[in-house]
């Protein structure tokens, strides 16, 4: 073994696989997707993981799944690989939780969904707001006497783009959901779950 | 003792015949096979002491003096005996009282039950008398918790929570049960939580993992291995014992790791951490493998991460995938129980030998036996300092007694002088550092192994942190030995004032009462000694006497603990002095 200035040997660590371990300490985006049985609570369980770390939550969302009794919770936040990784384990390890997986915006599909509410009168006088709506796959969702709303999905960046558009006519109020994602992977839940189910049974062999 | 079996519990109540809620958690710790639990009575959880009033025979109830006390007695139990470590509190101030022990639980990986009365459903979230959103406060902090509103869940609920308490990495559960679901009827059948679909305590080995370590341990020269509490709780012990022989690796143990290995075995070479041993210390940085086997790399272990263990291969064996690569960035991981690793490693592993190598630690060893622990356990002047106290029980007790400390320089020095030559024989609050813990985790301790002799060292500080124990000890006449090793300062935050803020001693010296005065009254033979003539009769009388036993030892004001490797800083950087 050589020996040298420990400080030269930083990044000397490999992986399994004998790759060099990246010390990513850049932030960027992650989807973190979660399985979970369809407990009350759970919910504060969850967060606590990223408190503890002070990683601020961007946007949650919780859903039913195709499976019974399962939840989905879609979470993104930004921080670094390293951070992201510790914290997916943690949530592991919630007892209610099924799986954890982390993604990058690559490795998923994903959508939002916005809705902004105008005054009617804007697409009473001329067609400008119409012609927006029209031009970037938006929809009128309700026209009531006194305001409409538009809903539009798409991602972040479009459903604000449409925001900038529309707030020369005033907006009134202005909604973003949270980011809902489907992984690219070929993995069915209900495999997966079975996986689960044969790992939880699993016994010392003492 | 009546121990009854879990079939005779559940013959005892007739085919269709309903029972409250309150006698249900009673039946249901019965067929846990719990027979002691320590526990504080109030409103909310009245019912069940109720209905524990008709089972005292079969269920010993200990009535501590604070609900703090309740859980610290349920970890040294916990500790002691390997079981799951049960008490009771009422809502309220009686629930967030255990909060402190359970986070000390949590973080070093005790199985514990906990059960508190809640509010009835209908009064929940109305800020009604006693009420505390208990679940809330406690989840961080707990590795399961429940709350109980209906009376058919609570068989159920309680067979969940000793599963998850005590398998896997263990942990505190916390289960709140609201008054209503205590007095409402149901039947009762009990059957054991086996599986959980959502939880996975065992992890499934992998054999290439085995191999790649088999490999790494072959190339190295210079291995070393790191041992911590992973090999108490899985029982690892003789499992490690024969991986050391066959590799002839050299090893070490952190703080909770102690009393896992024999201390006077020829490839043990000490405790590691902040004040540890040198050798184990400074040759973490000159191994060229380290092998860490239940211990999760604790910033007192490590020092400054980035000069920590830099020229090694890391090899970890640990139960808790979120501990690998959390501090310290593995080559290979094993992730499983130590005992299956350590035994799978054993078979595989070539028989060798470095001679070298372990002269090294030898060679380490010898410097700071002069210029350290020959100074603190052989001192010929001055004032006793706590080295020698803690050696001479050490010698005294054949280093055969359960130690139980609290917190501080005497935790330190027990952890230093103490030879722990029985298996979970140590008894500590590690990770969470609670000054208070040792005194009623000492009784506790006692009630889990009574044949065992229990000795508490604890700091004047601690002790007056949960002296109110005191009274449970007097209560139920537990025999265990208390030595509060006084200096009348907060000694390790006064001995940090000393280093690193220029003696600028802020609120830590402590104008102490007549500490056997107080003893006396609780009608506990009470001795005090200040001089080293005395000290060791004084140790015979003490462990000579069937009974509590109290005995003030006057030490050195302004002793230091060395060795130090000061926070934060790399393990090389190490003082002496």
């Amino acid at each position: 073994m050589e020996n040298k200035n420990p400080d030269q040997l930083v990044d000397k660590k490999t992986t399994l696989n004998g790759t060099p371990v990246a010390e990513d300490h850049q932030e960027k985006m992650f989807i973190i997707s979660v399985l979970t049985e369809n407990k009350s609570g759970l919910l504060n369980g969850v967060t606590i993981v990223f408190t503890r770390r002070k990683v601020n939550i961007e946007s949650i969302n919780v859903s039913i799944t195709e499976v019974e009794g399962v939840s989905r919770y879609t979470i993104l936040v930004r921080c670094t690989r390293e951070v992201v990784e510790k914290v997916v384990k943690q949530i592991r390890k919630l007892v209610e939780v099924l799986g954890a997986f982390v993604y990058e915006q690559e490795e998923i599909h994903y959508q939002e969904l916005a809705l902004y509410k105008v005054q009617t009168k804007h697409i009473m006088n001329g067609n400008k707001v119409e012609d927006l709506v029209r031009n970037n796959g938006a929809r009128i969702l309700v026209i009531e006497e006194n305001y409409i709303v538009i809903e539009k999905t798409g991602h972040m960046h479009e459903t604000h783009a449409m925001f900038e558009k529309l707030k020369p006519f005033g907006v009134l109020e202005f909604v973003r959901s949270g980011r809902i994602a489907i992984s690219k992977s070929k993995r069915e839940t209900t495999t997966f779950l079975k996986e689960v189910e044969e790992a939880s049974k699993i016994k010392i062999n003492k | 003792m009546e121990t009854l079996l879990a079939k005779d519990i559940e013959k005892s109540v007739k085919h269709g015949q309903k029972i409250s809620g309150a006698e249900a958690v009673i039946l249901s710790l019965l067929c846990e096979g719990v027979e002691t639990v320590f526990g504080y009575p109030g409103g909310a959880i009245m019912p069940i002491y109720d209905a524990l009033f008709q089972y005292q025979e079969e269920l010993q109830h200990i009535l501590v003096r604070h609900e703090q006390g309740a859980i610290h007695a349920a970890q040294g139990f916990a500790r002691v005996s390997g079981k799951v470590g049960v008490c009771m509190a009422t809502s309220g101030p009686g629930a967030t009282n255990l909060i402190t022990g359970i986070a000390d639980a949590k973080i070093d990986s005790t199985p514990l039950v906990c059960i508190t009365g809640q509010v009835a459903s209908h009064l929940l979230g109305t800020d009604a008398f006693q009420e505390t959103d208990v679940i809330g406060i406690s989840m961080p902090v707990t590795k399961w918790n429940y709350q109980v509103t209906c009376v058919e869940e609570i068989a159920e609920v309680i067979a969940k929570a000793f599963y998850i308490a005590h398998s896997g990495r263990p942990g505190p559960v916390l289960i709140d049960i609201t008054k209503d679901a205590q007095f409402a009827e149901a039947e009762f059948k009990y059957k054991k939580c086996e599986s959980i679909r959502s939880y996975h305590p065992v992890p499934k080995i992998n054999h290439d993992h085995i191999k790649q370590a088999i490999d790494l341990i072959h190339q190295a020269e210079r291995p070393y291995m790191l041992i911590g509490q992973g090999i108490t709780l899985s029982g690892a012990e003789k499992e490690v014992k024969a991986f050391v022989e066959k590799s002839g690796i050299p090893v070490a143990s952190t703080l909770l790791g102690l009393s896992a290995f024999p201390p006077d075995h020829d490839l043990y070479v000490g405790y590691l951490g902040m004040h540890g041993n040198y050798g184990p210390n400074v040759l973490t940085n000159k191994c060229d493998l380290l092998i860490a086997a239940g211990m999760r790399f604790d910033d007192r272990v490590t020092g400054n991460l980035q000069t920590y263990a830099r020229q090694a291969k890391v090899l970890h064996i640990e139960i808790d995938p979120a501990e690998i690569d959390k501090n310290v960035k593995t080559n290979v991981a094993i992730n499983a129980d130590a005992k299956e690793a350590l035994a799978l490693l054993t078979e595989k592993v070539n028989k060798r030998s470095f001679p070298d190598w372990l002269a090294e630690f030898r060679k380490c060893n010898k410097l700071e036996t002069e210029k350290v622990i020959n100074r603190h356990i052989y001192p010929d002047q001055g004032e006793l300092k706590m080295g020698e106290v803690i050696h001479l029980i050490s010698e005294k007790t054949k280093g055969e007694a359960i130690v139980v400390t609290d917190v501080g320089q005497h935790q330190m020095a027990t952890s230093r002088y103490y030879k722990f030559r029985s298996n979970k024989s140590n008894v500590t609050s590690g990770g969470l550092g609670t000054m208070g813990f040792a005194l009623p985790a000492a009784f506790g301790a006692k009630i889990g192994a009574p044949e065992r002799e229990v000795i508490a060292i604890i700091g004047d500080g601690g002790f007056q942190m949960t002296l109110q124990e005191l009274g449970s000890i007097f209560q139920y006449k537990v025999p265990v030995k208390i030595v509060v090793l006084n200096n009348n300062f907060l000694g390790m935050v006064r001995q940090w004032q000393q280093l690193f803020f220029e003696k600028r001693y802020s609120s830590t010296e402590m104008v102490n009462p007549n500490f056997t005065t107080i003893v006396s009254g609780y009608d506990i033979p009470a001795k005090k000694v200040a001089n080293r003539e005395e000290i060791g009769q004084a140790i015979d009388d003490m462990l000579a006497h069937q009974g509590p036993y109290f005995m003030e030892v006057m030490v050195e004001k302004e002793e230091n603990v060395f060795p130090m490797v000061p926070s934060g800083a790399c393990v090389t950087e190490i003082r002496l002095e």
